[in-house]
């Protein structure tokens, strides 16, 4: 019973915060708001015995790469969005690149709600190996990264390095050793 | 359970021994084990939350009676006999004081940050355990554990809350709409950045020589001796661990020589220089919850905990307080010791000498545990 309770709290928490994200001027606010989301999902995680997959969420995403935007947000000083310059005309009247984000945006709904259509049978247990707190160790889901999903955990890491000499090479301006 | 059986339940109970005789007497009030033991962990809850703020108060005593021996003068030495009751003073100044907020300041998230400040450090301890196993002398019938939780990923949990904090100094720089403000919170969230990593990778290193990421289970698997007299704690497997844990400890509290985000020379004093009243309190008594945590956990980390020679387990947690009371001195030592670095040789160090320097021994522990399968 209460974690059904506890379920609902951190999944309106979830949702709502993210719903207030993009509904913010003040990008300062969407980013306090994307951690409480972060937080909420956390705790989704750790009602679904993988205590090691919410600290996770909360160390990477939370901790480290929210700091990096909110970083960025500072440095660039926006405290508003450029009212007056805002494009108010229907996304999809937009030109170029507006409409192809538009389009996008259009096919992500479709694809979420055929995809939510599609499952079935969410109260019965999840079809896998042993029980959850096992599919949930550190140690199992060590095992797993490096022998079953190696292939794609190694193309991560690297796909992540190459972004990184990237950064750093178009942030190195010329004449800069 | 009536009451004529729980009477008789109790009394057979008190028959077992003298200590008995308190569990007894719940039983005739009509309590069973589980609802006292409940009781119990509440008990140990608050009493963890109340000696953090403690914690918070005697630091800032001791570093100020520290700072005064060690620059040849008393420190503060009229409230209370030598001074001991300055805290209780500085708090109810602070408590009287006027609540400023400036007019550009961005008024939700001036608020918010020391909340985040002071809460992400309270919730850090969590999963510190501070003590073995214990029955309180007989009351219980199974054993409690001294600490406020124990979950299987305790290390993670410390790390990941303590991560959190750097909101709150940023966010504090940030709304408070002041240029000395903006640039020490820009400095704190460089900075924290930086020595996360070598303090994640020094983590990792002891998680690996333990085999768990409970702080409980590591712990106790430094109990015993080697040889019968060298105490098998992880600070003789992981010296240079523990260096860099310390190191970026001192790092990740803000504290001199680190202590940039509020270096009073170049920014008045840094995140906090618009914060006035309750509001500045909070940042100081986050930071000081903060070093407290960041000893206890180095105390379980690297000095085994609890365990220590000449006391019964029961006693754990006076080698516990002991060992974090040292670490404690050797933060306030080092403090009035050591001057400000420059910040452009703070990043350095950071990146070209502690990150590699951790990244090399977690290879090396690797190594080794693979080696001798420890």
């Amino acid at each position: 019973m209460s974690d059904t309770i506890l379920f609902y709290l951190l999944a309106g928490v979830a949702i709502g915060a993210s719903a207030l994200v993009i509904g913010q001027r003040n990008p300062m606010y969407s980013i306090m708001l994307l951690i409480t989301s972060f937080g909420a999902l956390a705790g989704l995680y750790i009602q679904l015995d993988a205590p090691f997959v919410a600290m996770a969420q909360i160390i990477v995403y939370a901790g480290a790469i929210m700091v990096l935007f909110l970083f960025v947000v500072m440095l660039l000083n926006a405290p508003q969005e450029d009212a007056a310059g805002w494009d108010r005309a229907h996304p999809m009247r937009r030109t170029g690149v507006g409409r192809f984000g538009a389009l996008l945006a259009v096919l992500l709904v479709v694809q979420l709600t055929w995809a939510l259509g599609r499952v079935a049978g969410l109260d019965a247990p999840v079809a896998g190996r042993g029980d959850a707190a096992v599919v949930g160790s550190v140690r199992e889901l060590g095992r797993v990264l490096f022998t079953d999903y190696v292939f794609a955990f190694e193309a991560t890491s690297i796909l992540i390095l190459a972004a990184m000499v990237g950064a750093v090479l178009l942030a190195r301006r010329e004449g800069d050793r | 359970m009536h009451a004529a059986g729980a009477v008789a339940f109790g009394a057979a109970r008190r028959s077992g021994g003298p200590l008995n005789a308190v569990g007894g007497w719940w039983f005739v009030v009509g309590w069973d084990d589980m609802d006292l033991r409940t009781l119990v962990q509440l008990g140990i809850i608050g009493f963890t939350f109340f000696m953090l703020i403690n914690a918070s108060a005697i630091l800032v005593l001791a570093e100020r009676k520290i700072m005064g021996f060690m620059q040849q003068r008393y420190g503060p030495y009229l409230v209370g006999p030598h001074g001991v009751l300055q805290p209780l003073a500085d708090i109810l100044k602070l408590l009287f004081k006027e609540e400023l907020r400036p007019k550009d300041a961005d008024k939700w998230l001036f608020t918010l940050a020391p909340m985040i400040s002071v809460t992400a450090a309270f919730a850090a301890f969590a999963t510190v355990p501070w003590g073995a196993e214990t029955t309180f002398f007989g009351l219980l019938e199974t054993p409690v554990k001294l600490g406020v939780s124990d979950i299987n990923v305790g290390v993670l949990v410390v790390f990941a809350i303590t991560s959190m904090g750097v909101y709150g100094i940023v966010l504090a720089g940030w709304s408070s709409n002041s240029k000395y403000s903006l640039l020490g919170g820009l400095r704190s969230s460089a900075q924290m950045i930086s020595y996360e990593l070598a303090y994640a990778t020094a983590l990792a290193s002891v998680v690996m020589l333990a085999g768990s990421l409970s702080l409980r289970d590591v712990v106790d698997a430094q109990a015993g001796y080697w040889w019968g007299f060298i105490p098998r704690w992880y600070l003789f497997l992981q010296p240079v661990g523990f260096i860099i844990y310390v190191i970026a400890g001192v790092a990740e509290t803000n504290r001199a020589p680190f202590d940039f985000p509020e270096a009073e020379q170049e920014l008045v004093a840094g995140y906090n220089t618009e914060y006035s009243s309750v509001r500045f309190a909070l940042f100081p008594q986050a930071e000081y919850i903060n070093m407290a945590t960041m000893s206890a956990v180095a105390t379980d980390l690297y000095l085994g905990g609890w365990h220590g020679p000449f006391l019964p387990a029961e006693y754990g947690w006076i080698w516990f307080l002991a060992k974090v009371g040292l670490i404690l001195f050797t933060y306030i030592w080092v403090r009035w010791t050591v001057p400000r670095y420059r910040y452009d040789q703070l990043m350095q160090f950071g990146w070209k000498w502690l990150f590699p320097a951790a990244v090399l021994n977690l290879i090396v522990t690797a190594a080794l545990v693979l080696y001798f399968n420890v």
